[in-house]
């Protein structure tokens, strides 16, 4: 991963801070509670919600398994289908590929879907290195752009702004980057949403190549799905004549009928809606219907040594539907950009360090970012054992251990008496300790178990048949924590 | 070594303490949920595409074959349309009664042109009740992607029960994934704004759905 937010503090500095910004709860309470209510709706509305999920997970689960395999398919089919397959093996090569492309085309500007993968190798600000100026599209990601900020939530990304900012946003940056907004804009939200259109409209009628990223990618027919609400997404991957899409490789199914799972589990975990209001689908290109060129830049940027993590690979089935951020009682009081990366939430406090190594002081604080109230795992429409994995890094934290980074095998230290341990353990306090509106809805019982990995009834014993959980002792942490908070904690 | 042999070499020692799972796919993930949610008659089914058609805010209509051409010169008419993009195998007799200018989609006609033009009609490949979606997959009732994405005001007619299915198994097993696909489920929104729902930002902002029998 890119250091795109390098120099974050810690998580519970980021935090604290993000407790005395009024507005940032605020929001942040009534937009987690609002959907929280909706996705449950939409998920009771099918009554086969445990076997999709099921089915989901063991469909990741096997493509991650045999990934080398659809890694090979999937090139072939896109290939036999017109496109072009690149593959970067982290954030530097994928934006240096990405940048020689669009100069390749000749222009200077091109237009984006939102992409968490495109943000997490920080990609505009690679392209503005090379002088290309990529123009965010989605309207959240617009008003973050606008505002020279970084985005707080996956689904959400401006869910920190209330209406009157965005539209003092709008008023004061729109003329810099394009079409002003009106004089006499109002913070209503069609008015908003309205000059986001016009805006954004005289761009994408201009726009010669397009970038976005993909929710999944079928090995089998080569094709890419985008799921979207606003339209922009339609814009970015069918008028350009070129489109560059920089995807994860764990975003692989096989084939296409397990399309029938996820797009029904998707949009339920994520808008709380049936059906998002449009799905882009394309397999290479299509003669005189979009793009004449596409290319599919495959990114592994620390997601195989993600994947030889036997506890921490069950990170890569997410899809991304950002359900574990709107029940985690954490993220709602500690905000997206605590997290200090693209990754957010529960979600964020498992990938991030993964991806990333757990060396800097903000990815050794993560783990400790959550109260393991299990809310999370509950929703996630892929079973994926959050706190399970939590536990397991809190470990690596502490103790050190193996790993494996940018390919090579490499024995972690221990963190203990540096930095990193006492950002994990401020975490870990500011986490535990919290008055008792923290905790208010977790299962005492479920916390407890979650503290014991090997007696966890987690996905990840059933990644492979043959293979136990690794041993992994409960004791260590449990003194760790006991001891430091026992010496160290004053608040309470 | 290229960073294709590299990722794909990393993947593989990533996954050395793993077994191999030689089961034909079809056996390594068990599909015990629904092909459809209930059961319905058809009628029950285009009812409920209906139903939730008009809960994302589209605009449903029904209509005849007889009454069709009328029905869509009514809608163009009260939309205000000078001009109307008209994709080039769509059905003619559905335009015979139409005022407004046709425009036939030329593969030369740029975004800029299109973006001039008020309203476009196009036929589906298929509509799906359970989550009220309809899906365009080019054909040449439908057109290239673009046609129904730029103007502002999309017609889009179903014809019922043939192209309508209860499910998205159901609607994946009748699609061909070669094809560019467009899943269109109400017009565009954004909760991007404090979660306030607004319709219409990129895409076209009325979408009206004309279940044809
Ligand atoms: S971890 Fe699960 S719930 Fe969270 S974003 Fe990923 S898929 Fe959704």
């Amino acid at each position: 991963m890119s250091g795109t937010f390098v120099g974050m503090p810690a998580f519970p500095k980021a935090a604290h801070d993000a407790l005395g910004n009024a507005t940032l709860r605020g929001n942040l309470r009534h937009a987690t509670h609002t959907i929280r209510a909706k996705r449950a709706r939409a998920v009771a509305e099918l009554d086969d919600w445990a076997a999709l999920r099921e089915a989901g997970r063991r469909i990741k689960d096997h493509t991650l398994r045999h990934l080398d395999r659809y890694l090979v398919q999937l090139e072939e089919s896109v290939t036999a289908a017109g496109g072009t397959v690149h593959w970067a093996a982290d954030a530097d090569e994928a934006n240096r590929i990405v940048a020689e492309l669009v100069k390749a085309t000749g222009e200077s500007e091109v237009v984006k879907v939102k992409s968490m993968a495109t943000q997490e190798i920080g990609l505009n600000e690679a392209l503005l290195e090379e002088g290309i100026h990529a123009y965010e599209t989605d309207l959240a990601e617009l008003i973050v752009q606008l505002g020279e900020d970084r985005p707080s939530h996956i689904l959400v990304p401006a869910i920190h702004r209330n209406r009157r900012e965005i539209r003092d946003i709008f008023r004061s940056q729109m003329g810099e980057w394009g079409r002003p907004a009106p004089e006499d804009l109002t913070d209503a939200p069609a008015e908003l949403a309205e000059a986001a259109r016009l805006h954004l409209r005289e761009k994408f009628l201009r726009a010669r190549v397009g970038i976005s990223g993909a929710n999944f990618m079928v090995a089998e027919t080569g094709t890419l799905v985008v799921v979207e609400s606003e339209g922009n997404g339609r814009m970015c991957l069918t008028l350009p004549e070129t489109l560059i899409s920089v995807v994860g490789i764990e975003k692989i199914v096989p084939t296409w009928r397990d399309l029938e799972v996820f797009l029904q589990t998707l949009p339920r975990s994520s808008t709380a809606e049936r059906m998002n209001p449009y799905t882009s689908m394309w397999t290479g290109t299509t003669d005189g219907d979009g793009p004449r060129t596409f290319h599919l830049v495959l990114l592994d940027n620390g997601r195989t040594d993600t994947l030889a993590d036997q506890v921490g690979r069950q990170a890569l089935r997410c899809i991304r539907c950002s359900a574990c951020l709107n029940v985690c009682p954490v993220y709602e009081r500690a905000g997206g950009h605590a997290y200090g990366s693209v990754y957010p939430g529960p979600i964020g406090a498992i990938l991030s360090p993964q991806l990333r190594g757990t060396a800097s002081e903000i990815d050794a604080s993560l783990p400790y970012a959550s109260s393991l109230c299990g809310a999370c795992y509950e929703v996630c429409p892929v079973a994926i054992d959050i706190p399970e994995v939590l536990v397991h890094l809190r470990e690596r934290v502490v103790e050190g251990g193996p790993a494996v980074r940018q390919g090579n095998k490499v024995m972690l230290r221990p963190a203990k008496g540096h930095a990193a341990e006492r950002a994990a353990m401020r975490a870990a306090r500011w986490a535990f300790t919290r008055p008792a509106a923290l905790r208010s809805g977790q299962r005492l019982a479920s916390r407890t178990r979650r503290l014991h990995p090997r007696t966890l009834p987690g996905p990840g014993r059933a990644w492979s048949g043959t293979r136990d959980l690794p041993a992994v002792p409960a004791e260590p942490f449990r003194d760790w924590w006991q001891r430091t908070r026992g010496g160290k904690d004053g608040t309470k | 070594m290229s960073s294709r042999e590299r990722i794909l070499g990393r993947v593989r020692r990533a996954l050395a303490d793993v077994t191999p799972d030689e089961r034909p796919y079809a056996e390594a993930v068990p599909r015990d949920y629904l092909r459809e949610h209930g059961a319905r008659t058809t009628e029950q089914t285009v009812e409920l595409l209906a139903g939730n058609l008009a809960d994302y805010r589209a605009i449903v209509h029904r209509s005849d074959a007889e009454e069709l051409p009328y029905l869509v010169m009514r809608l163009l008419n009260q939309h205000g349309s000078q001009e109307v993009l008209v994709p080039p195998g769509l059905p003619p007799e559905w335009m015979s009664a139409a005022d407004p200018v046709r425009i036939h989609d030329r593969a030369v006609s740029t975004a800029q042109r299109l973006d001039q033009v008020d309203s476009v009609v196009t036929g589906c490949a298929v509509a799906i009740a359970e989550t009220g979606t309809i899906v365009l997959d080019g054909s040449p009732d439908q057109g290239r992607r673009r046609i129904s994405l730029i103007p502002d005001h999309h017609i889009c007619v179903v014809r019922v029960p043939d192209q309508v299915v209860s499910s998205v198994p159901q609607a994946l097993e009748r699609l061909d994934p070669a094809r560019p696909l467009t899943w269109i489920s109400g017009p565009s929104a954004t909760s991007d704004i404090e979660l306030d729902r607004v319709e219409g930002v990129h895409g076209p902002r009325t979408l009206e759905v004309v279940l044809l029998s």
